[in-house]
């Protein structure tokens, strides 16, 4: 039950601050709303997923915003400069991430360096490799970009889901079976619970820290594809500190950054409450947005706090039943 | 159950014709501003909100923090409330076309501040409410070459962000207006990305590798950096406005200071009320019809110490630069 808790408190949370926009602003209760938030949350959500298997599995990835911000500009460039088809694009810019990532789960398990470290490096390497491929955004004119753009379930009420809120639908089911009903989520939660043990059981902790963090590059790059899709243009500015709001939404959806505890019900939950509170500013139209980033602090705090409070109180209620 | 349904749609639909009231005695406008990374952006919002409640305009302000991905989300929620009108400052030229879309699906007008979007002119916005920047690069270039004469000159740019395109167009007015004169030699040029700080660093690299003396000019984006320069170049023992020339652009309150005590020679204003004439501009087509050019243009005005700088400054302050 206590494991639950904060996955509980952040649905109630999301629940409550939907309701208390709802009569402030009417027009949360129709669908455009609805689909706004999954259109907005796309790029970030499907980060979020990536970064949620890292922090399971007891790592972090610094260098997920940079990716984004490289795909951008490598698919503007691919596409627009270089006449390359979007999908053998997409399908290149996919693999290479992967690896990115791969070598960065590959050096982070040899020389057992921080991940911290390993991936901040990541991050200036993508960073930098964007700028320099262009300094400028470039525009996509590709017919499948204008088609894309078009594309959307039109839901009843006026809203649209787009295809790129429907892609971070699927990443999401996709990610949480992966995660809660196969044996490689299972190695990653054993992953973030210890290494040794790990090790010791048998399971190779080299193969699988590799493909974490191949796996969060290669979501970084869809999410990327997704940005570049909404956008239909690449800049190397994209996604700056995306790293940072991914974090702060898997530790608002209840998982350790310790590792080992967890899961993606939660993620969604902390995606969405971020896009719920940036709406809410919008919509009042005269806070000043920073108290965006104000609110989404004040939740990391409260559901730090609250973590700690429900693991103390779960060690000491399974004290008393071993007593 | 059925009941409850029934009566959470009566509810929706009087809450519904309740802003449709409210919205048809008086505009409401959404407001994407880019951020508040210059005094001069700062002193644009404060003028929109100026000019808005001169109108009797409810302005909804969102600020994007420097972000297009906040910009898009701001503009999408503008059009779920269904405001009348939407003033958008881009943060960057591309990347708008889908978002603008569904604005003009959902029949609500965009007008473009400041900066236009590539691909420019279509229909996808109402008018774009610029000042040519650049024409403001030319100007200042012209002012230098006017100013310096025949004698040799080396001059140190500092630059916008990158990628910004007021950065790529002040840099190309200002190279075509010195490009006649060979005497003008451009020797140093980096980003100093709008702000102070950066620009007070950027001149203290460029001091270090040129020798602070052989400088005889220093060209900056906006006033902020100029300002930072000015800060290094006392550091360094120079005295900027005397012996290194200076000329930025925008005219924020600072800077008529620097003229006035003798430490800056000249700015190029980029007014900061963009929002008056787009107000004007959406007022008429929302209640004639007129369709505005698809550019209104400001004043791109020289200021020099010859223009009474503490008047000047005395008039700005309180615009919140």
């Amino acid at each position: 039950m206590s494991r639950n808790l904060p996955v509980l408190v952040a649905a109630l949370l999301f629940a409550a601050g939907y309701g208390l926009c709802a009569t402030q602003y009417p027009a949360f209760l129709t669908t455009r709303v609805v689909g706004n938030l999954l259109a907005d949350s796309a790029f970030l959500g499907i980060v979020a997923v990536g970064m949620t298997f890292v922090i399971i599995a007891g790592g972090i990835d610094l260098s997920v915003g940079s990716v984004v911000g490289f795909t951008t500009v490598f698919l503007a460039l691919a596409i627009t400069r270089w006449g390359l088809p979007p999908l053998a694009a997409f399908g290149l810019v996919l693999a290479a991430a992967t690896l990115f990532g791969a070598a960065m789960g590959a050096l982070i398990h040899v020389f057992a360096m921080p991940p911290f470290i390993v991936t901040l490096a990541g991050m200036f390497l993508a960073r930098g490799a964007g700028f320099l491929l262009s300094t400028e955004s470039v525009p996509i004119d590709a017919p499948l970009y204008g088609a894309v753009s078009d594309l959307a379930l039109a839901l009843p009420g006026g809203g649209r889901l787009t295809l790129t809120g429907g892609i971070m639908l699927a990443v999401f089911l996709a990610g949480g079976v992966l995660l809660h009903a196969t044996r490689f989520g299972a190695t990653v939660y054993a992953l973030g619970g210890s290494r040794q043990t790990t090790a010791l059981m048998g399971v190779p902790v080299g193969r699988n820290t590799v493909a974490v963090y191949a796996l969060s590059s290669l979501l970084a790059a869809l999410a990327g594809i997704v940005f570049s899709l909404d956008t239909a243009s690449g800049t190397p500015l994209s996604a700056v500190g995306v790293e940072l709001d991914a974090i702060a939404a898997v530790v608002i959806g209840g998982t350790l950054l310790t590792g080992g505890q967890g899961g993606l019900p939660g993620t969604v939950l902390g995606v969405m409450i971020g896009g719920l509170i940036q709406t809410a500013i919008t919509f009042d139209g005269t806070l000043s947005s920073w108290w965006t980033k104000i609110a989404t602090g004040l939740l990391l705090f409260a559901f730090i706090a609250l973590q700690q409070g429900s693991v103390a109180l779960a060690g000491r209620s399974e004290r008393r039943a071993r007593a | 159950m059925r009941e409850s349904v029934s009566i959470t749609a009566l509810l929706v639909g009087a809450m519904l014709a309740w802003g449709g009231a409210v919205q048809a005695a008086s505009l409401t406008v959404g407001f994407s501003q880019i951020g508040s990374e210059s005094g001069w952006r700062a002193a644009e919002t404060t003028v929109t909100k100026a000019e808005a409640k001169k109108r009797g305009i409810t302005v909804k302000i969102a600020d994007a923090q420097q972000k297009q991905e906040n910009q898009i989300k701001a503009i999408r929620s503008f059009v779920a409330q269904g405001v009348d009108g939407i003033l958008l400052a881009p943060v960057v030229a591309t990347g708008w076309d889908a978002v603008l879309k569904e604005a003009r699906d959902a029949k609500i007008p965009v007008i473009l501040l400041d900066r236009d979007i590539d691909p420019s002119g279509k229909d996808l916005y109402l008018t774009a409410v610029t000042s040519d920047s650049v024409e403001e690069g030319r100007v200042a270039g012209n002012w230098l070459a006017k100013t310096v004469g025949e004698k040799p000159c080396n001059v140190v740019e500092l630059q916008g962000t990158v990628g910004a395109s007021v950065a790529t167009n002040r840099k190309k007015g200002f190279d075509a207006a010195i490009a006649p004169h060979a005497n003008l030699k451009l020797v140093r040029s980096q980003t100093g990305d709008f702000t102070r700080a950066k620009g007070k660093e950027v001149m203290e690299s460029f001091i270090k590798a040129e020798g602070g003396h052989s400088i005889c000019a220093v060209y900056a984006h906006n006033d902020d950096m100029m300002v930072g320069a000015i800060q290094a170049m006392k550091e360094a023992g120079l005295k900027p406005g005397r012996e290194i020339l200076t000329v930025s652009i925008d005219a924020v309150p600072d800077i008529f200071k620097a003229i006035a005590a003798g430490e800056a020679n000249a700015t190029v204003e980029l007014t900061p009320d963009m929002a008056g004439p787009a107000f004007d501009a959406l007022k008429a087509y929302k209640e004639k019809g007129t369709v505005p050019p698809k550019w209104i243009q400001t004043e791109s005005k020289l200021y020099t110490a010859a223009d009474d700088p503490l008047k000047v400054y005395e008039r700005k302050k309180g615009l919140g630069y």
